[in-house]
């Protein structure tokens, strides 16, 4: 059995995630997640020595193309999405801290 | 052929047919399609965004062609005039596209998806976006930010997800045809659930392109119709090699010939023991059982075959899929695209709009995915989950060396009640234990109607094939569909 994730694991996670969860939403996925991770850890129970992972079902290879000029989308299209824009550049918070 | 009833029960092969012909004008079909939409939507909710006035725009071009076709010998493109909606996972240009968040709310995709282009370039003239469980993520649409879709053979049961709101529609009537998504079940569940075709093609064999992406070693475009007759000519426009989707597979695409033989003499199909266990819905057995025994009536050999990994698929997948899914939501950072909640510094800026505009279970599978991804559990946990995939994948490599095609249940159930496993994340996850198993090992899977449980709820059969193999399945179905009469059956819950 694998045992509870504990708070603090829990508070790992979700900063990893760059989730800001809720005190409610911290003790409820730390329950349902061991549950799941206690479901999963049956698959430590195969062995697995001698066989290779499989992260595509394709032939992995490298798809190359020619380097050729093409029409990309338009700038005024993509920031229209954008919350907050300037000067053609999506804003932000301040990045550094300003002495 | 003016009764509204008769225009929105037509299958797009008839429907073309009539186009064709000119007995039909394309906005009459279109009207017919948007009249039943607007009396039924508030029942079952299956759209997100409706497009009428694109619709009547586009129906009004094709009928322009149309007459232009018959008078001067002008060239019609094949689907012309056929009315389509579009899961809200797959981008159409100049259309919001939410995913089903409200982290997308107000984003409009300045491109189209490629499947969706090839069928406009078909002329597909487009109804509206369907609803979808965020992300992707559920198995019954209950996990939308924009509301339930209601199943229309009881509004009181889930219509199956994450593609539910395409299924709905097409069950209903509310279109001929509709595209979805399949990651782990999305189409052939809720196909199984409302009653009508749906196929998860093989992983590569539609571009991705377009597609918002949740677990990308998994994710396919797929397709819903009433027919396998209908799902084969969509799935044919919408297949092929994409030089924007580094995963799509430059293989041709056989002419799908689907003719009136119903001859299915010497086609070994495999039926998998591990797909008949306890905790399956007896009925569901049953029904099941008794379509393969109509398919060796018809000459197939039936044969009973071992999957023995398939236990494992379902913690292989909800290892995988959510590590995937924790890197792809990743750009989901309020700066880009979406709204965002404003904060002092640029990482509570992320956390506070991924917090507050992501829903619990794409929370809880991004908390899954980044867990299994991290270090320490990396190898226990994902790479494990890797290895046992390919244990899988070889199951069904072997299955294929004495079978053609495998046949078995989409789902352990039917339709269950709308709120029935809402508070219990892993009694969700287990309706997908017969439809993971093709995700992970990227064959194609068809879902179509063969009965229904004593509660009028239709039962859904799964047949999986080698990969590209697509046509054996719609061809086994077709003629499964040529010779009973489970799929015109109309639900019973909407009015």
């Amino acid at each position: 059995m694998t045992p509870m994730l504990t708070p603090q694991e829990v508070e790992h996670i979700a900063r990893l995630a760059r989730l800001a969860l809720t005190d409610e939403e911290k003790k409820r996925f730390r329950q349902q997640l061991s549950e799941i991770l206690e479901y999963a850890a049956r698959l430590q129970a195969l062995d697995t020595g001698d066989i290779l992972p499989t992260f595509s079902v394709l032939p992995s290879q490298n798809v190359l193309r020619a380097d050729e000029i093409q029409r990309s989308l338009d700038t005024e299209d993509i920031l229209r999405n954008a919350a907050k824009t300037e000067d053609h550049q999506f804003r932000v918070p301040p990045v550094l801290d300003v002495p | 052929m003016n009764d509204v009833r008769d225009l929105t029960n037509l299958t797009v092969t008839h429907a073309l047919a009539l186009l064709r012909s000119g007995e039909l004008a394309c906005t009459d079909l279109v009207c017919a399609f948007l009249e039943r939409i607007e009396r039924l939507e508030p029942q079952l909710h299956a759209f997100i965004t409706l497009t009428p006035e694109l619709a009547l725009q586009q129906a009004a071009a094709a009928d322009r062609q149309y007459i232009r076709a018959r008078k001067d010998n002008e060239f019609a493109p094949p689907l012309l005039g056929i009315p389509l909606a579009v899961k809200d996972l797959l981008a159409l240009a100049g259309v919001r596209c939410t995913c089903g968040s409200r982290i997308l709310d107000n984003f409009v995709p300045p491109y189209s998806a490629t499947a969706v282009q090839r069928l406009l370039d078909a002329g597909v003239v487009i109804l509206g976006k369907t609803n979808t469980d965020e992300f992707a993520m559920g198995s019954s649409t209950e996990n939308s930010a924009y509301g339930v879709t209601r199943n229309p053979w009881n509004p009181a049961h889930v219509p199956g997800g994450s593609s539910g709101g395409s299924a709905a529609a097409v069950a209903a009537r509310m279109t001929p045809a509709a595209l979805g998504t399949d990651t782990g079940g999305s189409v052939r569940q809720p196909a199984s659930f409302c009653g009508v075709t749906g196929l998860k093609p093989t992983y590569g064999r539609v571009s991705r392109f377009g597609l918002v992406a949740y677990g990308s070693s998994l994710d396919t475009v797929g397709v819903f119709a009433r027919t396998a007759e209908d799902v084969a000519l969509l799935f044919s426009h919408m297949a092929g090699f994409d030089p924007r989707d580094a995963t799509s597979v430059d293989l041709p695409l056989p002419l799908l010939r689907l003719d009136g033989d119903i001859n299915l003499k010497g086609v070994r199909i495999g039926v998998p023991q591990e797909y008949f266990v306890k905790g399956i819905q007896p009925e569901v057995e049953r029904v099941v059982k008794a379509a393969i025994t109509h398919m060796e009536k018809l000459g197939a050999v039936v044969l009973p075959i071992s999957l023995p990994h398939t236990e494992y698929a379902l913690p292989v997948y909800y290892l995988i899929a959510p590590a995937e899914a924790s890197a792809n939501l990743a750009r989901y950072d309020g700066i880009r695209f979406g709204p965002r909640v404003e904060a002092e510094s640029v990482l509570d800026l992320f956390c506070e709009t991924r917090g507050k505009l992501f829903g619990a279970e794409v929370k809880r599978r991004i908390m899954l995915g980044t867990y299994a991804l991290s270090a320490g559990y990396y190898d226990a946990y994902y790479g494990q989950a890797q290895k046992v995939r390919t244990l899988i994948k070889r199951d069904f490599e072997k299955a294929f060396e004495l079978v053609d095609v495998i046949a078995a249940p989409v789902a352990p159930s039917t339709a269950f009640k709308i709120g029935e496993h809402t508070d219990d994340p892993l009694a969700m996850y287990l309706e997908d234990v017969f439809t993971l198993p093709a995700n992970l090992a990227g064959i194609p899977g068809l879902a179509f109607p063969v009965g229904f449980d004593h509660q009028g709820l239709p039962v859904g059969m799964q047949l999986m094939g080698a990969p590209f193999g697509e046509e054996m399945l719609l061809r086994l179905a077709h003629v499964y569909q040529q010779t009973t009469t489970w799929h015109v059956q109309a639900p019973t819950g909407i009015n």
